[in-house]
């Protein structure tokens, strides 16, 4: 566990790195996962303990936006200005984007997917 | 007994300057929003995260305390983003081999989702005669938030006001996924898991988790990938459209 902790950091240290050594415009940690990503691919698994962090992690993924989210109060005039310009914005953007994602992706990768509702817990 | 109240004083000003106070709040908060979801039969217009947020705001406001006094403990919560965005790489390698045969499919259906996301919220809120801060803060709301901060910036938006409006997108996805997919007879987990990581970003991946974890890893390849590619694509289409 505490192993997998760190070999997540030093994936993440090694992206911070290339990022600011490349001048990349991408964030750090994405860098970190392609990385970490190869990394599993050469040694052609995934080792316990990297494992029970990454699941450790991922199960609280959405408490870790919380402290970013909160940031929302300082901006809350020009919210107010043009909120409901930003509502409908969000509401209707999102939904076309989901639409034109999934309807081309379900339709380009008809071979491979299942048609049928899969088996899984659903209580999502 | 006077100074028992400059002692309580006192002690309430140390408290609320170390990093404790705003993690308590922080867990306790998504503790207690969790709980309100699940009463709420876990709809995702009450989705744990925002709920969080309001009872948080709510609170610091109450307290008079401003985000930076907050943000310097609950940074601590915050800096684990970054592990928990390179830990997606372990569910995309148990699912490589599906990644593999749908590469280009989801190459198109990713620049697609992408470029579909801008030019509507452009459109939108142009249309709508929002100001120009709003249409540029806007841009990146389907994209991870420590991208779409930086993409933000780079183009001339408000990245702190991009940060939450992503997180806002986010639980609007959750919502309007799991409708749409039932509407459009979309059944396949990679399918639905990767259009989630692409509008909803790391809400999209944390719910897809729930469903499976095909799903989840199909939803955080998409949020890796329309965070690298929009780096690159957003920057040309605010100029191409000339926002």
């Amino acid at each position: 566990m505490l192993f997998g902790f760190l070999v997540l950091l030093f994936c993440q240290f090694l992206g911070e790195l290339a990022v600011r050594y490349l001048d990349w415009p991408f964030p750090g940690p994405v860098v970190g996962m392609v990385l970490l990503l190869i990394g599993l691919i050469i040694n052609g698994g995934v080792p316990q303990g990297v494992r029970q962090a990454s699941e450790g992690l991922l199960t609280y993924l959405a408490l870790l936006f919380v402290p970013a989210g909160v940031g929302l109060m300082v901006h809350y005039k020009l919210i107010a200005a043009d909120g409901l310009v930003i509502a409908t914005a969000l509401v209707l953007s999102t939904a076309v984007t989901l639409l034109v994602t999934g309807v081309l992706l379900n339709k380009l990768a008809a071979k491979h997917i299942d048609k049928e509702p899969e088996s899984g817990n659903q209580n999502g | 007994m006077e100074t028992k109240m400059d002692d309580l004083s006192t002690l309430w000003v140390y408290l609320s300057a170390s990093p404790i106070m705003s993690i308590m709040v922080t867990l306790a908060a998504f503790l207690v929003a969790t709980r309100i979801n699940r009463l709420a039969g876990g709809s995702a217009f009450l989705h744990p995260v925002i709920v969080a947020i309001a009872l948080i705001v709510a609170f610091l406001t109450l307290i008079d305390m401003n985000y930076q006094q907050y943000f310097e403990g609950a940074q601590f919560i915050h800096f684990l983003l970054g592990p928990a965005t390179v830990a997606l790489a372990v569910p995309l390698y148990d699912h490589l081999e599906r990644v593999k045969q749908m590469f280009w499919p989801l190459i198109i259906a990713c620049v697609s989702g992408i470029i579909t996301a801008a030019v509507s919220t452009i459109a939108i809120v142009v249309g709508m005669g929002g100001s120009r801060e709003t249409v540029l803060s806007l841009t990146p709301k389907s994209v991870t938030s420590p991208i779409a901060m930086g993409i933000a910036e780079k183009i001339g938006g408000y990245p702190s006001l991009t940060a939450g409006l992503v997180l806002v997108t986010g639980a609007i996805g959750c919502v309007l996924g799991p409708l749409m997919f039932k509407a459009l007879k979309i059944n396949d987990h990679s399918v639905q898991g990767f259009t989630m990581g692409l509008a909803a970003h790391g809400f999209g991946t944390a719910q897809s988790f729930t469903v499976s974890s095909v799903a989840g890893a199909f939803a955080g390849l998409a949020m890796g990938l329309t965070g690298m590619l929009s780096a690159f694509i957003l920057p040309l289409v605010v100029r191409f459209l000339g926002v």
